[in-house]
């Protein structure tokens, strides 16, 4: 599998990353050579190899439903471009 | 042209946890904005989500209730988008290895008969925040109390042909997650959300184009929603257009709906593995003590209401349906020892006045111990029906204690036979014509001119005097004066 510049310019516009005209031929390149590797992985037989979610033989620990974190507003609020009335403000988004 | 709808629903249900999915704030409900939102659900780094185990028991619950099956490995994926109630830039949600697989949930229609609406799967996911658009210089505000709430989506197959069997689903949903107790199911706090998938075919044509309307929060919105869909979607198609996939919003308040200004590509969300979330492995003995301790459902509470309260099927249905008020009418009841008035002062009184003020039933300012004092006092006949109103007001209104109220009023109703004797006498005795009129009378005539002697007689008790008892009284004093 490979992709071409058109891939990449949507990539960049999903995951919101600025892909410059400059940058955009090494990136491409640099993401098929990554993608190459996904294929030759793709090559070995997996028929006996159940799905994995995690590469760590380990499940899930579980937290018991019990309140441990007190309001911490006036810590966070302050690392934020603009607030008011407790509220983050953002840039309006509209659907 | 007959056209036949498709309807399918994907409902977002709170789960009534302490804390979050996957940290350890608080979720209630109504707390000043993001005074609830700790590290984690804000996404600073190095910060990673750990379960939290009854978020993870009560899905478990649900599944076990709509005869699901549970995967006993189950996976979260994160689901990419950006938007800033989601402080992450991803859901985590599952997707390949949902906790709950199939199901059913039966409804009853209107003709009495059932249908059975499969279940897809319902899943595990976090909540995001609340963004408010009022006007903040240009910018939104952004409240992330919410972000973390632990939520089953619930996803249903589209087994649904309209929105009253759409609706009669949703309630149903309602009914089962509330008598679970895994959700508070108050709809005016957003505990239950429904997006509705609408197509329209003719009759025997292969599935139509659908559209999704998002987040509806109410049955009548839902109902309302899906009728105005239906029907524009038929009427493109007549005239000779076609439906567009796309994603719609609904305003209940203003009965309009829009489509989504979204991107084509805004539906591309990349799941992959969370990396941060282990996959949980759960055994057949814990899945076989949940079982174990489900609390009644919501069909079974149906059947005993008949036999135990001797209710109607459709009382029944009314008042044990909802946990919430199946709880507050069994507290009557059995309080009060007259179920047959319980019932109909639940479902009657009580509901038009919750539902005039848009009120749900955990909130009634009339608690179900003092509407079973009420009713007792009508069951001994020290207040009648009427005087009960407006003595359910007072308490409403909160005056105090039902019997505090009668008796600051003076509304006690005399049925004392020796008073009532006595007021029948004094008005006879000063009504002699009306009496000589009542004698001379044609029989088929005389219940009419009782009329008279009544009025007389609850203006002398200043309307306090029990009217089955003034009648009886008065009725056998005249007739011994024949």
């Amino acid at each position: 599998m490979s992709i071409d510049r058109t891939d990449i310019e949507k990539l960049g516009e999903l995951a919101r990353i600025a892909v410059t005209e400059e940058n955009i031929e090494a990136t491409t390149r640099s993401i098929n050579e990554v993608l190459a590797l996904v294929d030759q992985l793709q090559s070995a037989n997996t028929a006996n190899v159940k799905p994995l979610a995690n590469p760590l033989d380990a499940t899930q620990r579980l937290r018991h439903d019990q309140i441990s974190e007190s309001n911490h507003r006036d810590d966070f609020q302050p690392l934020a471009p603009a607030t008011e009335n407790g509220l983050y403000l953002v840039p309006k988004v509209i659907d | 042209m007959t056209w036949e709808t498709v309807i399918g629903l994907e409902v977002h249900t709170q789960l009534a946890t302490q804390t979050k999915i996957f940290s350890g704030a608080s979720t209630e409900f109504g707390a000043e904005p993001n005074t609830q939102a700790c590290a984690i659900d804000l996404a600073m780094p190095g910060t990673l989500p750990v379960l939290n185990e009854e978020a993870l028991r009560m899905a478990v619950m649900f599944g076990l209730a709509i005869d699901a099956d549970i995967g006993k490995i189950s996976a979260f994926e994160r689901k990419n988008y950006f938007y800033p109630d989601l402080p992450k830039g991803y859901q985590t949600t599952q997707l390949e290895k949902p906790i709950v697989l199939g199901g059913h949930v039966d409804i009853e229609l209107a003709d009495g008969s059932t249908k059975t609406i499969r279940i897809h799967h319902a899943h595990l996911e976090e909540d995001a925040g609340k963004s408010l658009h009022e006007d903040f210089h240009g910018m939104s505000g952004i409240d992330l109390n919410r972000a973390g709430t632990p939520l089953i989506e619930i996803v249903s197959e589209p087994d649904m042909s309209n929105a009253d069997e759409a609706v009669a689903f949703a309630k149903k949903l309602h009914a089962i997650v509330t008598s679970l107790e895994i959700c508070d199911g108050i709809m005016a706090h957003g505990s239950m959300r429904f997006d509705v998938n609408v197509s329209v075919r003719q009759l025997g044509d292969e599935l139509g184009t659908r559209t999704e309307t998002k987040n509806l929060n109410s049955f009548r919105f839902m109902e309302k929603a899906i009728k105005k869909e239906v029907e524009r979607q038929i009427d493109l198609i007549e005239d000779g257009g076609s439906v567009r996939q796309e994603t719609r919003l609904y305003d209940g308040d203003t009965d309009i709906a829009r489509s989504m200004r979204s991107k084509e590509e805004a539906n591309d969300y990349r799941y992959f593995p969370c990396p941060d979330l282990l996959p949980i492995e759960i055994d057949q003995a814990y899945i076989d003590a949940i079982k174990a301790s489900l609390p009644e459902l919501p069909e079974a509470r149906h059947q005993r209401f008949m036999e135990q309260y001797q209710l109607s099927s459709y009382d029944a249905g009314v008042l044990g349906d909802d946990a919430a008020t199946a709880q507050y009418f069994e507290t009557t009841a059995d309080q009060c020892d007259d179920a047959k008035l319980a019932a109909n002062w639940v479902s009657g009184e009580l509901a038009a006045k919750l539902n005039s003020e848009d009120m749900p039933i955990q909130q009634s300012p009339v608690s179900a111990e003092q509407l079973a004092a009420l009713i007792t006092r009508i069951s001994d006949k020290t207040i009648s029906n009427k005087m009960a109103r407006e003595v359910f007001d007072a308490i409403w209104q909160g005056e105090g204690e039902p019997d505090a109220i009668i008796e600051a009023r003076g509304l006690k109703q005399v049925s004392n036979s020796g008073a009532i004797e006595v007021m029948v006498d004094e008005v006879i005795a000063n009504s002699a014509k009306q009496v000589d009129n009542y004698r001379n009378a044609d029989v088929a005539k005389r219940p009419k001119m009782l009329g008279y002697f009544v009025g007389q007689i609850m203006t002398a008790s200043k309307g306090q005097a029990n009217p089955q008892q003034v009648n009886k009284i008065l009725l056998s004093k005249l007739n011994a004066l024949l």
